[in-house]
């Protein structure tokens, strides 16, 4: 497998991109969005930048499956480390009130 | 026999090929790996302090909204903005390096050092303005311990902190060991980089890598974009949300 040399425009689009996502970023926080929306927004626009500069960037799209693997694991620890700490945190007036 | 082994490592090959590789592709593609491999690490170290925020925040939303909104989003949206040029220079570096033009990857490396260093400058004017408040944890600062002076209502002097209905100046206290912990992370991470930079920039001048052989351009590209990636999540969870008490 020989090494994909990504063209010019992609990395002008993907930076591009990056920069309407902080523009977005700031222009939501400055809304008031019912809930816990503002979170939910600011953290999906956060998710998308990191996925962008991850595949393109970083060229994970056009690495080997191994890359791929390693990538996946660390968010697969990453989902175990909040997973199980806050099946503990979040639960604990469930079972003994007002701890 | 054992000669034609040594034969076999020494002729054909890239000056930059060691011996335990059998060509320069396999040589790049586990470099490559072995750097992707520290990078889950990374994630991993950074992710606990991220965990410790999001506990403390749900913990105490007012206070972390308060805290939040002491920070000036104004130079902490330009500093995302000088990270993300920077990202897109350091881009532009590893592919002049692909195709072999030297000219403008010197010149792409040396505008990515210093972003780089704009981003530790701007930051050292929005921790001195944290000193100067009083806001720096505990007794970090042994002549000026934590100890902002609290605003009463009315009163809107923005060196001064804003509690909303529920925080205390402790909680507060609490955000702030997260924020310096966190940014002081990321700018420890931004100074290895800017060092990583300069010894691209010395051998880069020296015309040390080429189409052929750019593994350490790559590697440390890998490294600054995910310390721009920590920034892409630090900069809404700090700055931002805490406008929102939810």
């Amino acid at each position: 497998m020989s090494e994909h040399i990504v063209p010019i425009r992609v990395y002008v689009t993907i930076f591009l991109v990056l920069v309407v996502g902080t523009v977005l970023t700031v222009v939501a926080a400055f809304l008031d969005f019912p809930g816990p929306l503002n979170t939910i927004v600011a953290l999906t626009i956060a998710v998308t930048k990191a996925t962008f500069v991850v595949l393109y960037f970083m060229h994970v799209r056009y690495s080997s499956r191994l890359i791929w693997v390693i990538v996946a694991s660390a968010l697969f620890w990453m989902g175990i480390l909040f997973a199980f700490t806050f099946s503990d945190y979040l639960t604990r007036n469930v079972l003994s009130p007002g701890y | 026999m054992i000669e034609s082994h040594a034969t076999t490592h020494e002729v054909h090959g890239h000056p930059a090929l060691q011996h335990h590789f059998e060509n320069m592709e396999q040589q790049r593609e586990a470099g490559t790996l072995g750097m992707w491999v520290f990078l889950v690490t990374e994630i991993m170290f950074f992710g606990g302090m991220f965990l410790a925020y999001t506990l403390y925040r749900s913990k105490f939303p007012a206070a972390f909204a308060s805290a939040s909104n002491h920070l000036d989003i104004t130079l902490g949206a330009v500093n995302t903005g000088v990270l993300i040029l920077s990202s897109f220079t350091m881009a532009m570096a590893v592919y002049f390096t692909q195709v072999g033009k030297n000219r403008p990857q010197v010149i792409c490396l040396i505008l990515t050092l210093l972003l780089g260093l704009t981003f530790l400058g701007i930051k050292g004017v929005e921790y001195h303005s944290k000193y100067e408040d009083r806001l720096i944890p505990g007794h970090l600062i042994p002549w000026r311990p934590f100890g902002p002076e609290v605003a009463h209502e009315g009163d809107h002097d923005p060196h001064k902190l804003h509690l909303l209905p529920g925080a205390n100046v402790k909680q507060v206290e609490l955000f702030y060991w997260i924020y310096f912990a966190m940014t002081g992370m990321h700018a420890l991470h931004m100074i290895i980089g800017a060092g990583l930079l300069t010894y691209l920039l010395i051998f880069s001048i020296k015309r040390r890598f080429d189409p052929e052989y750019h593994s350490p351009v790559e590697v440390i590209g890998l490294y600054w974009h995910f310390v721009d990636i920590v920034w892409i999540f630090l900069f809404p969870l700090l700055y931002l949300l805490g406008r929102h008490v939810h």
